[in-house]
């Protein structure tokens, strides 16, 4: 493959205008997701979770196999999947070194049984492959309902427990002083975390997560501290991905995740060099006025 | 000093044969105490001795093994609104997506559900808070960029933004400088002295303090002692509670220990030195 080919098959704009409209569902999905994600990230971040989610992903990935095995509704199985690998975190990891090692311990075996079961899968490869990298271009009615419905019901929780949550995420030992339930509030959290991994996971797939759950949060974390401001960022730049990543896979054969992930690592990149160029420009102007204490 | 704990005023809260064990060891058993509004009590003794415990049963965070706490007279309850805390210096991590006033403002209504309307009361709330504890000039900063004794400061406002009628506070010095030290100190002193709040300070060093303190609470090797400094303070009590020989030596106004069981003078490990 010539590199010109290898450009045409990347970027193709060929019919666009008649293609869009066939879409229109996925772009749909893929805001809603990216709100979600956004959100949820922001949270991800600050309890340090990023590992877990990956951990998660993969027993995610593992329920949605055995689904596809027996015939069962695949979002379902993910959902299973997903959801009793974070209340499990959730139980088990209290603490962040502990929980490392157990999502250490549990990742290969999830991804080994979703490896088991797709080997065991006679049906179509390209279900097999939809999982592992995500297959959004076949979103129809019906899910897209599904989804945004999750979605609400998960931003609704999450809205509800949002102040208590931020306080027992940042400060813990303050916030159990006060009287917030910081244990119940973790498992509640780990309990939405799964299933907006398990509604992630439709999109991008079960390797991919990451480039939604996390790289949109980290990189707002770069450029502010403002807690309403990093929520708003976190949640344009994982909308900007995914959105993005739809159009510019719309014309091509290649599935949307490498998309969806350039874009999000871009956007973090440039976070990064933000946040870099401030502190070094801040480090010059305190060396220049040094202050008595 | 407009009140020193006189024993005129009702106490705040009370300690009756309260008793805490931990496992097989017992920390401390029959501690009778009466704190009184505006009295500055510092907690002392060796790591293990159940000073941090013992704020953990005021906070309604533990249960006492026997006897009663109460804080004006009811029974203690977890998010009781009387006590304001302050926990020890740990830092934050760089990128927590919080400004020094958010911090503070976790301390106003962290605890409620939902989302903060965000409105121009809770704002004045907040930049009286950090008004009173001389944290306005870094108000918009980055928590994770501040420093450990900015951070303690923002940690004051936070204590008092229920108004407490106590301030319990578990090392609030521990890893600051000298400077900082006695800022924060003379902080929590001002709030025990200006606004009649009755101040618990746990800590394994009494000398930042020494000029604020009205009672000590002594606790090690199970036993307690109470009084004033210079009655707590002695060789002779000291040695007592130690089962050991322990030297206390006054010197320009501060306070030496010298010969505690398995430790140099002030970080006391007196596991060892529990029979």
């Amino acid at each position: 493959m010539t590199l010109d080919e290898m450009l045409r098959a990347i970027f193709t704009f060929d019919n666009y205008s008649e293609l869009l409209p066939l879409v229109q569902n996925s772009i749909w999905a893929g805001a809603v997701l990216g709100l979600l994600g956004g959100l949820i990230g922001t949270f991800v971040m600050m309890r340090d979770l990023a590992f877990a989610v990956h951990g998660i992903a993969e027993l995610s990935f593992a329920g949605a196999a055995f689904a596809l095995l027996i015939g069962a509704n695949v979002v379902f199985g993910s959902l299973v999947g997903s959801v009793i690998a974070a209340l499990l975190l959730g139980l088990m990891g209290i603490r962040a070194r502990d929980r490392n090692s157990i999502i250490g311990v549990i990742m290969p075996f999830g991804l080994g049984l979703g490896i088991l079961f797709l080997a065991l899968y006679e049906g179509r490869a390209a279900n097999k492959f939809g999982l592992l990298t995500g297959q959004i271009v076949s979103v129809d009615q019906v899910q897209l309902t599904l989804l945004a419905g999750c979605a609400v019901v998960v931003m609704a929780a999450l809205g509800a427990i949002w102040r208590p949550l931020t306080f027992a995420s940042v400060d813990p030992e303050l916030a159990e002083a006060r009287g917030v339930p910081v244990r119940g509030l973790s498992l509640v959290f780990m309990f939405l975390l799964g299933v907006s991994v398990a509604l992630s996971i439709q999109v991008v797939g079960a390797l991919l997560v990451l480039a939604l759950l996390i790289t949109p949060a980290a990189a707002a974390l770069k450029v502010t501290s403002s807690p309403r401001l990093v929520v708003l960022l976190s949640v344009a730049f994982a909308c900007t991905s995914v959105v993005g990543g739809i159009l510019l896979a719309l014309g091509g054969r290649i599935p949307i995740s490498p998309y969806v992930t350039t874009i999000s690592f871009v956007i973090y990149l440039v976070c990064r060099i933000i946040s870099w160029h401030r502190s070094t420009r801040s480090t010059r102007s305190e060396a220049r006025a040094v202050q008595p204490i | 000093m407009a009140n020193d704990g006189g024993a005129a005023a009702r106490p705040v809260v009370s300690l009756r044969s309260a008793s805490l064990s931990f496992g097989r060891r017992t920390l401390w058993h029959d501690l009778d105490l009466d704190i009184r509004p505006g009295e500055f009590l510092a907690v002392l003794g060796p790591n293990g001795s159940g000073k941090t415990s013992l704020l953990r049963v005021l906070l309604g965070l533990q249960e006492l093994d026997s006897g009663r706490a109460t804080v004006n007279g009811h029974a203690l309850h977890r998010g009781s609104r009387a006590f304001g805390y302050i926990p020890q210096q740990k830092s934050f991590a760089a990128e927590t997506p919080l400004r020094a006033r958010d911090l503070v403002g976790l301390g106003v209504d962290g605890h409620r559900w939902g989302f903060r309307g965000g409105g121009a009361t809770y704002r004045r709330t907040v930049d009286a808070l950090l008004e009173k504890v001389g944290a306005s000039s870094y108000a918009d900063a980055p928590v994770g960029r501040l420093s450990g004794g900015e951070q303690q400061r923002l940690r004051a406002a936070q204590a008092l933004a229920t108004d407490p009628q106590v301030l319990l506070c578990d090392e609030p010095l521990l890893s600051l400088d000298l400077h900082h030290q006695q800022a924060v100190s003379r902080l929590i002193n001002d709030q025990c002295r200006d606004h009649n709040t009755a101040v618990v300070f746990v800590t394994h060093e009494i000398n930042p303090i020494i000029d604020y303190v009205d009672r000590v609470l002594y606790l090690a090797g199970g036993q307690f002692r109470v009084g004033r400094p210079q009655d707590v303070m002695t060789s002779d009590v000291l040695s007592e509670l130690y089962n050991s020989r322990v030297d206390v030596i006054h010197n320009n106004g501060r306070i030496v220990v010298v010969g505690l069981p398995d430790a140099t003078t002030h970080h006391h490990h007196a596991e060892a030195a529990q029979p």
